[in-house]
C-alpha cells in the first residue's frame, strides 16, 4: 500500500495515470458505437493505418512532437477508411478485403517511412518506436494536454449529435427515411474511430489499440442494456483497464504497457461474459440448472400422484427405488427437497424395508395443480 | 553457377520475397473468395504467441516445432474466436477483434520477460528482416542455401501440392458450401486446413516480413487478381503473378531508397492492386466509366432517333424533326443536342437538310428496333 502511494507520488506515474484516464474514456465512448455499429475491424485496420500518420508527422515537425504525429495519425487512418470505402463501393472487392487491403497496404507505408526515418540517421528516431506498442512512461506533460483536448472534443462531439448517432447506429435506414444525413453522420462516426485509435497511440500503440476500442465496450454491453449506461460503463472499464495496466507496466521494469493494458482489458471483457448479471454465461448456467431442479421436484411428485391414484389409496408408499427406476435418475435429493417444503413425508412401510414416501395434503394440492396446469396446456 | 546464386544476396532476397508472395497468394485467393481475408489478420498477429512460447519452450526458431506450434496458435485463435462467437454474447467481427490482440499481447509481453536481447524481438515481429535472410543458411547438396529459403520453398510447395490436390474440393466449398457439404467433401474441414496453413505460412514467413505486413501478401495480391478475372484458375495464376512482380520491384525500389524491403514489396503489391483497380479490363474503373459513357451515348442517340421516327410523315414532323426541336421538346442543352447530332451524322442514322432532320434506313431500323421489338424477334 505505501508503496502504491509513493508510486502515486512520482510525476511520472501521476502522467501515466491520467493519461490512462484520458484513453479508457475516449476509446471506451467512441468504441461503443464501432462495436453497435459491427465496425470492430474497421478498428484494427485504423489502428494499423496511424503508422504512416505517426512517421509523417515525425518528418513534418522534424521530432517527436505528439501534436503532429496525433495529427498525421488521424489524416492517415481516415484516408485509410477512405480507401476501404472506395475500394469496396467502386470495385467487386468485399468489405473484409477491402480492410485487408487498406490495412496491409498502409502498414507497408508506414515500415517504409519508418524505416526512412531511422536510415537517414535522426538522433530522435527512438521515440518512434514506442508507438509500435506503446510506452506509457514516455508520457509527457504537454502530451497529456493533447490527449485531454482529444477526450473534450470526443466527448463534446457525441453530447453534440447523441440522438443522430444513436439513430444511425440502431436504426440506418429509419435515420435515412427521417431526413438526417447518413453517409455525413457515417464519415463522422468512422472519424470517431479514428479519434479513438489516435489518443491511445501514445500508450497502448498502432497494433493493439484496435483492442481497446472493441474490449470495453463488449465488456460494457454484457452489463446494461441501454446505449446511455453503455457508453460510461465502457468508459469505466476503459479507464479500470488503461489506469490498471499502466500501473502494472510502471511496476515492473520494461514492461510494454500496450500488451498489458490490452490484457487487462480482455480479462475484463472475460469476467463480463461469464458473470454479468442475468446477461453472463454463469448466471445461465445457474438459471438452467434451476430450471432443471424445479422440472425434477414436479416429476418426482406428480409419479406420487399418479401412483396413488393408480392404486386408488391416497397414502401410497412409494420406495425410492422404484422412484428411480421409473426416472431412470437418483431422486433421493428431490425427495428431500420436496420434504423440506412439506409436500411428502416419509413412512415407514415394512419392519425389513427402507424408508418409503408418501404425498402429504399439501403435496397432493401442489400435485393437483401442476396435473392441471400441464392439462390446460395440452387443451 | 546455382552457388553463385545461391551467394547472391539480391537473389536470395528477392528469392525469399517471391515465395512469401506465392505462398501467401495461394491460400490468401481462398480466403479472399469465402469473404473471410480478415482472418489472416488474426491468425499473423496471434502466431507470434506460438512463436515466443515454443521459443520459450525449446529455444528453436525454426523448423517444425516452430511451425507446429504457430499452426495450432493460429488454430486456437480461430476456436476461440468461434466460441465467442457461439456464446452469442459478442459479434463475429468484434470476437476477430477480441482474440488475436489478447495473445499477441500475451506473446509481446513473454518476449518482454524471458527473450530480452535475443534475436525474436518486438521489431522483428512487425517489420521482418528480409534483408538479413542470407546470413542465416545450411548446407544442401553442397549449397549453402538460406534458412528462410528452405523454408519458404517446402512451405510453397505444400501450399501448392494442397491446392491442386485438392482443387476440385476447395472451389465447390468455396464458391458452393451447402452443395460440397451435401455432397459430403466436409468443406468445414477444408476451410480448417487452410486456415491451418495461412498459420504454417504466416510462421514460415515470419522472419523475412513479420506478424503485419504478412496481411499485406495474403490479402493483396488476390485482391487484385480478383479484380481482373472471374475463372479461380486464372485468379491463382494472376496472384502469384502480382507476387512475383511486387518482390522484384519492390526489391529494386526498396534498395534504391534504402528502406524496409519487405515493406516495400507490400507496398508495391498495393500499386498492382491499385492499376487493377483503375485500369482492370472489366471492372476497372475505367472501364466500368467508359462502359457508362458508351451506354450514354448509346442511348441519346436511340433517343435521338426514336424521336425522329415518331414524327416521321405526320404533320408535326415539319416542327418536331428540326434541330432546334431536339433543345425545346428533348430538353436537351444546345451543346448536347449538337453532339448527339454530329454523332447521329457520322453514324449515318440521320440526314440534315437545312434545318430539317431526316432518318436514314439504317436510322428506321435503330427505331424500329426499339419501338417494335417483335420485327428483331422475328427476323
Amino acid at each position: 500500500m505505501d508503496g502504491l502511494l509513493t508510486l502515486l507520488g512520482d510525476h511520472t506515474v501521476q502522467n501515466v495515470v491520467l493519461g490512462a484516464i484520458f484513453l479508457g474514456v475516449t476509446s471506451g465512448v467512441l468504441g461503443s458505437f464501432a462495436v453497435l455499429r459491427q465496425q470492430s475491424l474497421l478498428g484494427d485496420t485504423l489502428a494499423h493505418a496511424a503508422l504512416p500518420g505517426v512517421c509523417l508527422g515525425f518528418l513534418v515537425a522534424g521530432g517527436r512532437e505528439l501534436g503532429f504525429i496525433l495529427a498525421g495519425a488521424l489524416v492517415t487512418a481516415v484516408l485509410a477508411a477512405l480507401l476501404m470505402l472506395v475500394l469496396t463501393r467502386r470495385s467487386r472487392l468485399k468489405t473484409d478485403a477491402g480492410l485487408g487491403t487498406a490495412l496491409g497496404f498502409s502498414f507497408a507505408v508506414g515500415v517504409v517511412l519508418l524505416t526512412y526515418i531511422q536510415n537517414t540517421g535522426d538522433a530522435a528516431q527512438g521515440g518512434l518506436d514506442s508507438f509500435l506498442f506503446g510506452q506509457a512512461a514516455a508520457t509527457l506533460r504537454s502530451d497529456l494536454w493533447i490527449m485531454g483536448g482529444i477526450m473534450v472534443a470526443a466527448l463534446a462531439l457525441v453530447a453534440a449529435f447523441w440522438k443522430e448517432f444513436k439513430l444511425v447506429t440502431f436504426d440506418p435506414l429509419y435515420a435515412g427515411a427521417t431526413g438526417l444525413p447518413v453517409t455525413l453522420l457515417d464519415v463522422v462516426l468512422t472519424t470517431m474511430i479514428a479519434l479513438a485509435v489516435v489518443v491511445g497511440l501514445q500508450m497502448v500503440g498502432v497494433v493493439l489499440m484496435a483492442s481497446m476500442v472493441i474490449a470495453p465496450a463488449v465488456a460494457a454491453r454484457q452489463w446494461v442494456t441501454r446505449l446511455e449506461h453503455m457508453v460510461v460503463a465502457a468508459a469505466a472499464v476503459g479507464v479500470v483497464a488503461g489506469t490498471g495496466g499502466a500501473l502494472l507496466s510502471a511496476l515492473v521494469a520494461n514492461l510494454a504497457t500496450g500488451p498489458v493494458i490490452v490484457l487487462t482489458a480482455s480479462a475484463l471483457v472475460l469476467i463480463s461474459i461469464l458473470a454479468a448479471p442475468g446477461r453472463g454465461l454463469l448466471w445461465e448456467q445457474l438459471a438452467r440448472w434451476r430450471a432443471r431442479r424445479a422440472l425434477r421436484g414436479r416429476q418426482v411428485l406428480t409419479t406420487l400422484y399418479e401412483l396413488s391414484a393408480e392404486h386408488r389409496d391416497p397414502h401410497y408408499p412409494a420406495e425410492r427405488g422404484t422412484l428411480n427406476t421409473f426416472h431412470g435418475l437418483d431422486t433421493r435429493a428431490a425427495l428431500a427437497r420436496l420434504e423440506r417444503r412439506g409436500l411428502v413425508q416419509r413412512v415407514r412401510h415394512m419392519p425389513d424395508e427402507g424408508p418409503h414416501w408418501e404425498l402429504t395434503a399439501a403435496g397432493r394440492e401442489e400435485a393437483r395443480r401442476t396435473l392441471a396446469q400441464l392439462g390446460a396446456a395440452e387443451a | 553457377m546455382l552457388a553463385a546464386f545461391f551467394s547472391s544476396i539480391a537473389a536470395m532476397v528477392i528469392l525469399t520475397g517471391t515465395l512469401v508472395g506465392i505462398a501467401a497468394a495461394l491460400v490468401g485467393t481462398f480466403l479472399v473468395l469465402r469473404r473471410s481475408a480478415m482472418l489472416s489478420d488474426a491468425i499473423s498477429h496471434s502466431i507470434v504467441f506460438g512463436i515466443v512460447v515454443v521459443w520459450l519452450l525449446t529455444r528453436q526458431q525454426s523448423g517444425p516445432v516452430q511451425i507446429v506450434g504457430a499452426a495450432l496458435a493460429g488454430l486456437l485463435t480461430v476456436f476461440l474466436t468461434e466460441l465467442l462467437v457461439n456464446s452469442r454474447k459478442v459479434k463475429n467481427d468484434a470476437a476477430i477483434g477480441l482474440v488475436f490482440p489478447v495473445l499477441f499481447a500475451a506473446g509481446v509481453l513473454l518476449l518482454n520477460l524471458y527473450a530480452r536481447d535475443v534475436h525474436v524481438d518486438t521489431h522483428t515481429v512487425l517489420l521482418g528482416e528480409i534483408g538479413f535472410v542470407w546470413l542465416d543458411t545450411m548446407a544442401i547438396g553442397g549449397l549453402e542455401v538460406p534458412v528462410a529459403v528452405v523454408w519458404m520453398s517446402v512451405v510453397t510447395l505444400v501450399n501448392a501440392v494442397f491446392v491442386g490436390v485438392f482443387y476440385k474440393e476447395l472451389k465447390l466449398s468455396t464458391f458452393d458450401p451447402e452443395l460440397a457439404q451435401a455432397l459430403g467433401f466436409a468443406p468445414t474441414l477444408l476451410f480448417y486446413a487452410l486456415l491451418a496453413l495461412t498459420s504454417v505460412t504466416a510462421v514460415a514467413a515470419f522472419d523475412a516480413v513479420g506478424a503485419v505486413l504478412f496481411i499485406a501478401f495474403v490479402v493483396i495480391p488476390p485482391s487484385a487478381a480478383y479484380l481482373l478475372t472471374d475463372r479461380l484458375a486464372t485468379m491463382l495464376a494472376l496472384s502469384v503473378l502480382v507476387a512475383l512482380v511486387s518482390s522484384v520491384v519492390g526489391y529494386v525500389l526498396a534498395v534504391r531508397a534504402d528502406v524496409s524491403i519487405g515493406g516495400m514489396m507490400a507496398v508495391v503489391t498495393g500499386l498492382c492492386l491499385g492499376l487493377a483497380f483503375l485500369f482492370g479490363p472489366r471492372y476497372g474503373l475505367l472501364a466500368q466509366s467508359l462502359r457508362a459513357w458508351r451506354q450514354r451515348h448509346g442511348d441519346e442517340l436511340r433517343a435521338l432517333v426514336v424521336h425522329l421516327h415518331d414524327h416521321e410523315d405526320t404533320r408535326a414532323q415539319d416542327e418536331e424533326n428540326i434541330v432546334s426541336a431536339l433543345e425545346q421538346h428533348l430538353r436537351w442543352s444546345p451543346r448536347k443536342a449538337a453532339a448527339v447530332l454530329r454523332r447521329g451524322l457520322a453514324e449515318g442514322v440521320v440526314l440534315r437538310e437545312g434545318r430539317t432532320l431526316h432518318l436514314t434506313a439504317k436510322g428506321r431500323d435503330l427505331a424500329r428496333e426499339l419501338t417494335e421489338p417483335w420485327r428483331r424477334a422475328a427476323a
